[in-house]
């Protein structure tokens, strides 16, 4: 079944796998070009090898299927920390490795120059984003929330809440503005208390959720004035708040934050042009060059240097960066480990949840 | 005659001699040869793109073997040895051994996966064994249960007992909310873990009221369709096909516009003073933007069933009835509704199953509590990855829509089914 | 039994008018009185407009301007399931869904008749229509002379006192169709009910009514019985619709009350009864019935004009001799003459002459 379900896929993909062009599988809107301007264009550029960019709501199942149809048409994805690690556990995926990565522009060894586990056995870390909260400041013309805690308040502030369909990030939330400290919210989630815990902070908000799929769609339910507030991939926020002068305001208090990165499905129709453009995209200059184009901090220590204005010239980037100082004070890295082994356990408790009245 | 031919065993031949149904055969193979060749490409494709998805669905809900192919050693065991029986050191030996070699080829994931689809948890205590144990010496009990306690869990050695079986009904009971213990008796998951039973039943209902709505609504229209002169007609029957011919997305996408809540609908209704600023209504993003949006999508496959039903009737028929004393009513109930039920059947059965397996419109207008089954199934094909699970939910959608038809069957009769 | 004035008609239309578009009308000023017990027939060509009247009549259409009155009620407002008539529609128009005994009981069970009464006044229809052992099956199972005389008994089963009926016989074959027309005929005389009856079949129209109604263009051109119809029509539409006829165009030469000579194209005279010509030079339409032309010099009418004729073609019909002759210039002259001992069988080529009497020749308007 898998074979005949991916038959489509494969047929429209054959022209693709035809040429020896690098198709790169991502999440679309601002996010995809961003990785356009600063890795897709400057390549082809240096190479002469075309780059042909794919969206999707979440690449990592994508692959997944079709790796195991044996039918491949993607030669590079871009996956979440916890869907990389599962992929190449399962034997999905080529591996990368630190000895291959060229060294920071400054001279720093790959693996001194890359932030903490950024680099895995079949996968590079691009950039850090983060999951935060938004809201649109003309809705609220006296007190404004600030933190976590505001967000799962509809006393307070009355009116709609968008949250992405899917446990991750929203139970980590949950607790957290439940009172849990970012350091406890995974020990309290490895625990069946902790996650009815999780579920019931949620239920004080159900009736008012509006939920999202698509990285793009946060900031149109804000601007459609559809929800009060939302949470949203922080680089979306900025694109519309910065980039389309939306009066957006971030709210950095509980931020989910994580790595994304590039991963190379095992059997690629380019591998070594994907390889290539794997090394290219993750150089120290085209990690900086990214954040000129969306708030998502680089992978790469030695990029954080180089990092300045916004593509308009005018604006500093680093005060929206998840991983500037001054967003971190109550801040929660994501646990891939954590997540690898309860994701299904969670979502069909979260599915169950969503489902039942 | 024909009494004549049964009762007398004396074999008819061609005026040649040859026998009868010999020479029929002969004269007719030929176009029977090329009548098939006309239809193999068809016969092809139905089998290739309908016969055989389906096949494999079905046969992908009761074959998962993931476990089994990647832990062959372990799964011989389990084979050997009768369910009860303590885990020896042949089985810890077995485990390790297969352990090593999944490790090597990186599958030793897939395994835990299919173990953690029963025990969740579960899925690191293989990836982590997987790189370990190349380094584990024997006895191998105790230094894989030293790596980590949970390989001693009873619970844990009865999950890759049932697992290490290819063929298994376990997504069938996973599909209706039940599971098995421990103790391997089957049982109702958890109250907070239930969902798909709830799903199936809200399916079902959303589509039976959908399916009463598109009647409601398709009914006078088809009527109006068959009884205005032609160019009125047309003209009608385009404004009806009209939705056929845009894209699904863009009317889904129209009805979020016009229900949305700072949408056309609810401006309208602020603007005329109808509901205050603070109260504009729900109408999206729920049950009822399902309803709404997939009445009106589905609405012309109700119509025009009805409609090709409803042509050929004579305006005779309700004028015979009114001359014989009916009142306008009775002569609709008695003598023209009564000869639209095949148009309504077909009309219904046809909503009702598009209705079942819908997906894109609750997806995008139905928020949280107008999914329906289908969503679900897209969630373990897509992103759960959980094939065989999705297989065993759209098996039971199809098995009871089967049930449906055969239903029908028995009280309207399927040759009473007029789809056009 | 005929209604001679509109006061004592069963059924009246006065002053009718009816228009489905508002700029033509379909029915022009009709006025008919139709009396209890009457058989009516309205004849006419498609879109004359006797189906819109039947329908005026039935209640399925109203009446532009005018009235229609019933027993002397006017019911121009009456439902139609109000006014209690029987009808039998071009298609018979039964139930396909129900059987023919619930066919027949529809009318008696909206009616809150109770069930044995149903049943039997049902068992008493379908006997009436010798149908008595089909009341199990389905209509469709029927062949089409069943389902008519079925569709007759629906139409009576309920006793109405009007029966209309809008060429019912239309769909049979030509032989169950004359049997079918007894039939008819047979249970409006024994019932004592009465029928208007819409065809398109003068030979039908004939046959089974006491009046005929000939329409055309919205109008009644005549309303007569059949005898009067068939041999004193009063205007060359009438002339023409029913039965074969010849015509022979002419202006009158002379007048003299019912006697007038026409001159033909070609100069020759003839006599006629003038009918709707009143002056002398006025165009005119002759009008002669095949089977009242005479070329039998010994049986020629005492006085007639006879004029020239020469034989076209020569038809043998069994029964009788149909010959087309050139008479004044036109091919299309045709008499019959019936095959009796010693007739003689006219050749192509021969030269005859012919004539008749003249109160046979009418002198008809020219159209």
């Amino acid at each position: 079944m898998k074979k005949l379900l991916v038959l489509s896929t494969a047929l429209t993909a054959v022209s693709f796998a035809a040429q020896a062009d690098v198709t790169v599988m991502s999440w679309g809107g601002a996010y995809t070009k961003s990785q356009v301007e600063a890795y897709h264009k400057p390549f082809t550029a240096a190479t002469g090898i075309n780059v042909i960019s794919v969206d999707s709501d979440n690449p990592a199942p994508q692959i997944k299927t079709q790796v195991e149809a044996g039918n491949v048409s993607i030669d590079v994805g871009d996956v979440e920390y916890a869907d990389a690690i599962r992929l190449c556990d399962e034997g999905m995926l080529e591996p990368i490795g630190m000895d291959v990565l060229p060294a920071g522009a400054d001279g720093t060894p790959a693996a001194d120059d890359f932030l903490p586990g950024a680099v895995t056995d079949c996968a590079v870390a691009t950039i850090v984003f983060s999951t935060v909260y938004g809201y649109d400041n003309t809705k609220f013309p006296d007190a404004k929330p600030t933190t976590m805690a505001d967000f799962f308040d509809t006393t307070k502030f009355p009116g709609k809440r968008g949250l992405r369909k899917g446990a991750k990030a929203n139970l980590e939330m949950a607790l957290m503005a439940d009172g849990v400290p970012a350091a406890d919210v995974y020990a309290t989630l490895g625990t069946p208390e902790g996650v009815d815990r999780a579920f019931a902070k949620l239920d004080t908000i159900k009736s008012d959720v509006i939920w999202w799929e698509a990285g793009a769609q946060p900031p149109q339910l804000l601007a459609d004035g559809e929800v009060l507030m939302s949470t949203a991939y922080n680089g979306r926020l900025f694109a519309a708040a910065v980039a389309e002068g939306k009066p957006f305001t971030t709210v950095w208090d509980g931020q989910v934050y994580e790595y994304d990165l590039f991963v190379i499905p095992k059997g690629a129709p380019n591998k070594d042009a994907a390889m290539e453009f794997v090394k290219f995209a993750t150089s120290t200059q085209a990690l900086a060059d990214q954040a000129a184009w969306i708030a998502y901090g680089p992978a790469r220590k030695s990029s954080g240097a180089l990092v300045g204005m916004y593509n308009d010239g005018k604006t500093e980037m680093a005060p929206y960066m998840p991983t500037s100082a001054a967003n971190l004070g109550n801040a929660l890295a994501s646990s891939y480990e954590f997540w690898v082994d309860h994701d299904g356990e969670l979502n069909d408790r979260f599915n169950a949840w969503l489902a039942s009245n | 005659m024909a009494d004549l031919a049964a009762n007398d065993p004396v074999l008819l031949t061609t005026s040649d001699g040859r026998p009868l149904q010999e020479a029929l055969a002969q004269a007719q193979s030929k176009a029977k040869w090329r009548a098939f060749m006309l239809v193999a490409p068809l016969l092809a494709f139905i089998l290739i793109t309908f016969v055989s998805p389906i096949v494999q669905v079905l046969h992908q809900s009761v074959y998962n073997p993931k476990f089994s192919e990647n832990m062959p050693q372990i799964s011989a065991w389990f084979d050997q040895n009768p369910n009860g029986t303590e885990p020896d050191e042949a089985a810890y030996t077995a485990l390790v051994a297969d352990l090593v070699a999944a490790g090597a080829a990186k599958t030793v994931a897939v395994a835990g996966e299919r173990v953690n689809y029963e025990m969740p948890g579960t899925r690191s205590l293989f990836t982590k064994a997987g790189r370990e144990a190349k380094k584990l010496q024997p006895p191998f009990m105790e230094s894989l249960t030293k790596l980590d306690e949970n390989w001693a869990s009873p619970e844990l050695w009865g999950v890759m007992r049932r697992v290490s079986h290819a063929y298994t009904g376990d997504f069938y009971l996973a599909a209706v909310d039940l599971e098995r213990s421990p103790t391997g008796s089957i049982q109702q998951v958890p109250e907070n873990e239930r969902v798909y039973v709830n799903l199936f039943v809200r399916t079902f209902a959303l589509s039976a009221a959908i399916t009463f709505m598109c009647l409601l609504i398709g009914y006078p229209v088809a009527f109006l369709l068959a009884a205005l002169p032609m160019r009125y007609a047309s003209l009608l029957m385009i404004m009806v096909l009209l939705p056929f011919w845009t894209s699904l997305l863009v009317r889904t996408t129209a009805w979020m516009v016009l229900l949305q809540g700072q949408g056309v609908v609810n401006s309208l209704l602020v603007w005329a003073g109808i509901i205050a600023e603070d109260q504009r209504l729900v109408m999206i993003n729920n049950l009822m933007g399902t309803m709404i949006a997939m009445t009106h999508i589905l609405l012309p496959f109700m119509i025009l069933p009805l409609y090709s039903v409803m042509k050929p009737i004579p305006p005779s028929y309700v004028r015979a009835a009114r001359s014989l004393g009916a009142t306008s009513w009775t002569a609709f109930r008695r003598v023209y509704l009564p000869q639209t039920i095949p148009g309504i059947g077909a009309g219904g059965l046809l909503v009702f199953i598009l209705s079942v397996g819908y997906y894109i419109t609750p997806a995008l207008v139905g928020g949280a509590s107008g999914q329906l089954i289908s969503n679900l199934i897209a969630f373990h094909v897509n992103k759960s990855n959980n094939w065989s699970l999705a297989a065993a939910l759209a098996t039971i959608l199809l098995a009871s829509i089967l049930l449906l038809y055969w239903l029908y069957d028995k009280l309207v009769g399927i040759d009473k089914l007029k789809l056009g | 039994m005929v209604a001679s004035s509109p006061n004592d008609a069963f059924v009246a239309f006065e002053h009718v008018q009816k228009s489905y578009d508002g700029v033509q009308l379909v029915v022009k000023d009709l006025n008919l009185a139709i009396g209890k017990g009457e058989f009516l027939t309205m004849l006419g060509p498609s879109g004359s407009g006797k189906t819109t009247c039947l329908m005026m009549l039935a209640g399925f259409e109203t009446a532009t301007n005018g009235e229609i009155k019933l027993d002397g009620v006017n019911i121009n407002e009456v439902p139609p399931h109000k006014r209690g008539i029987g009808m039998v529609f071009q298609n018979y128009a039964l139930f396909p869904h129900m059987t023919v005994g619930e066919n027949l009981a529809f009318p008696l069970e909206v009616r809150g008749m109770g069930k044995s009464e149903r049943d039997a006044k049902v068992k008493r229809a379908l006997d009436m229509v010798q149908m008595g052992e089909f009341a199990n099956r389905r209509p469709a199972q029927l062949s089409g002379g069943q389902q008519q005389r079925i569709a007759l008994a629906r139409a009576l089963v309920f006793d109405p006192s009007l029966v209309l009926m809008d060429e019912p016989l239309g769909a049979l074959d030509k032989q169950l169709r004359e049997h079918m027309q007894y039939e008819i005929k047979r249970l409006h005389e024994s019932l004592g009910i009465t029928v208007v009856y819409v065809t398109h079949d003068q030979g039908e129209a004939l046959t089974m009514s006491d009046r005929v109604a000939v329409f055309n263009d919205g109008r009644i051109q005549q309303l007569a019985s059949p005898s009067d119809l068939y041999e004193r029509p009063d205007n060359s539409f009438v002339a023409q619709f029913i039965g074969e006829n010849n015509k022979l165009p002419g202006t009158i030469e002379s007048i003299n009350g019912d006697h007038c000579t026409v001159r033909l194209a070609n100069g020759e005279v003839i006599d006629a009864t003038p009918v709707n010509v009143s002056e002398k030079g006025a165009q005119t339409l002759v009008s002669i019935r095949p089977e009242r032309v005479e070329f039998k010099t010994e049986m020629m009418p005492e006085g007639a004009h006879t004029i020239d004729a020469e034989v076209m073609e020569f038809i043998y019909m069994g029964d009788l001799f149909r010959t087309r002759l050139r008479v004044a210039g036109s091919d299309e002259f045709v008499i019959k003459s019936r095959n009796t001992m010693g007739q003689r069988m006219l050749r192509p080529g021969e030269k005859i002459k012919i004539g008749w009497a003249p109160q046979d020749a009418r002198a008809l308007d020219p159209m």
